[in-house]
């Protein structure tokens, strides 16, 4: 199935993606790697605010290339980082918000239980930054710019960005854990 | 005793190939990811590979990155032993280097390994990182491989013991399941065999750059296996799981048997230039 879906996402839209369905979105995204899903914990355990929402947030997981125009920031190249290294940390973060959809590349190790029926992790194409860079029309803020241009959280404004696929549905199910599972048995088949 | 290269010629040259590694890819690789697209079976990797495709085409269009992943920049440096410079080569690329960060723009990659501090300008202790190897004739010759994280993260190094030759083809085909969708396949895969511990990553990483599609019979049943998994692009499934592999050899200590596998994302992206030659 293909959808054209609009943040904030709902819960039955979330609820009715299976793996391998293709998604167009429209709104506005958050991008978070390595740093500030850190950052994210360590305040969220001091019980201290963060400087954005994330009820009902997509993230993604990106660290743009970015440029200051006229005191305005444009987004140059921003396709989705390897999504795996953010595997260990996602638990506790989806446990004290309630993101509805995570996107990034290369599917994440053991979080299916932690989506269910909850958030969907959708895949973009990796690599393909100046395709997703056309489809981010505005970047509306960024948090945290001490941590640098690729860990800082940037607020992208999104029309059609896509296409996603949908790697790892609400429902427990993981399109790539299932095709790992089949790549594992022909290298256990190969001499 | 004048030079006949001067600082300002590295310089841009350097900043010249780095916009064309970073925007546009070495026509083999294209017509790698064209061929894959014909013979692709599944509708979701062919999806896959039209997105690539596209977005080769735009970043090209555009003058832009292909990736915003723009590398650690990595350079192979051929001096020729008759190339006279009186100037530090080291600081002339790194000024290009911070010249193409600018301009271009690239995104600053280079952090400090342990207070992870960026310098903002891809510059840092040891980076760029340039390899020198001396050649013949008075020229030099300039190799940029900007590398991704992405890729560069699922390499691996092994020391086999000398008998296990026979353990090679697997150690790769376990390498390039493990990576999963997580480098951004279809990949290219390098493979160094021999030399020693660092010379084997050497010969792999230098294996990245030969031509997507010449490769020998071994080369190819290695591909051939690692396609069979069906991996495919971006770990979403299909025929596509690389495009090639390349393997390089050396001799190494009887009684060691080290295999590099040095993993590439679909953008192989290298340019070169060769400067005072033939003057």
């Amino acid at each position: 199935m293909e959808y054209h879906l609009k943040t904030p996402l709902q819960k039955e839209e979330i609820l009715k993606l299976d793996i391998g369905d293709v998604i167009y979105l429209t709104g506005t995204i958050l991008t978070a790697r390595d740093e500030a899903h850190a950052r994210i914990l360590e305040l969220t355990e001091k019980q201290e605010e963060l400087p954005f929402d994330l009820e009902g947030a997509v993230i993604y997981h990106c660290g743009p290339l970015v440029q200051k125009k006229n005191e305005k920031w444009e987004v140059i190249a921003a396709g989705p980082t390897t999504s795996a290294r953010m595997s260990k940390m996602t638990p506790l973060l989806l446990k004290n918000y309630n993101v509805s959809a995570l996107i990034g590349k290369g599917g994440m190790d053991g979080v299916t239980d932690t989506l269910k029926g909850k958030c969907a992790y959708l895949a973009f194409t990796g690599g393909c930054a100046a395709l997703a860079a056309e489809n981010i029309k505005n970047v509306t803020n960024v948090h945290w710019p001490d941590l640098g241009m690729p860990e800082a959280v940037w607020e992208l404004e999104v029309e059609n960005f896509g296409p996603l696929v949908v790697g790892i549905d609400a429902k427990c199910n993981d399109l790539f854990s299932e095709i790992e599972e089949k790549a594992g048995k022909v290298v256990a088949g190969l001499r | 005793m004048q030079g006949n290269i001067s600082y300002d010629d590295v310089v841009f040259s350097v900043a010249d190939i780095l916009k064309r590694s970073e925007t546009s890819l070495p026509h083999d690789v294209i017509n790698a990811l064209r061929t894959a697209k014909a013979n692709e079976s599944s509708p979701v990797a062919r999806e896959q590979l039209e997105a690539i495709l596209k977005n080769i085409d735009i970043a090209s269009r555009k003058n832009i990155p292909i990736c915003q992943d723009t590398g650690i920049l990595i350079f192979f440096v051929d001096i020729g032993r008759e190339a006279r410079l009186d100037f530090n080569l080291e600081e002339a690329i790194a000024e290009g280097v911070r010249l193409a960060t600018e301009k271009i723009p690239l995104r600053p990659n280079a952090v400090d390994p342990i207070s992870r501090n960026n310098s903002g300008n891809n510059i840092g202790d040891g980076i760029p990182d340039i390899k020198y190897d001396l050649t013949e004739g008075n020229g030099i010759k300039i190799t940029v491989a900007p590398k991704g994280a992405g890729s560069e993260n699922m390499s691996t190094l092994k020391m086999l013991n000398p008998t296990e030759t026979g353990e090679i083809r697997r150690f790769v085909l376990e390498t390039v399941l493990k990576a999963g969708g997580k480098p951004c396949p279809p990949i290219v895969v390098g493979v160094g065999i021999g030399g020693s511990f660092d010379k084997a990553a050497r010969l792999a990483k230098l294996a990245l750059l030969e031509d997507t599609g010449k490769m020998d019979e071994l080369e190819r049943s290695i591909l051939d296996d690692i396609n069979s998994l069906g991996i495919g692009p971006m770990g979403l499934g299909g025929d596509t799981t690389a495009l090639a592999v390349h393997v390089k050899k050396a001799f190494c200590h009887t009684a060691s048997l080290p295999v590099a596998v040095n993993i590439q994302c679909w953008a192989n992206r290298h340019a070169s230039v060769t400067l005072g030659d033939g003057e």
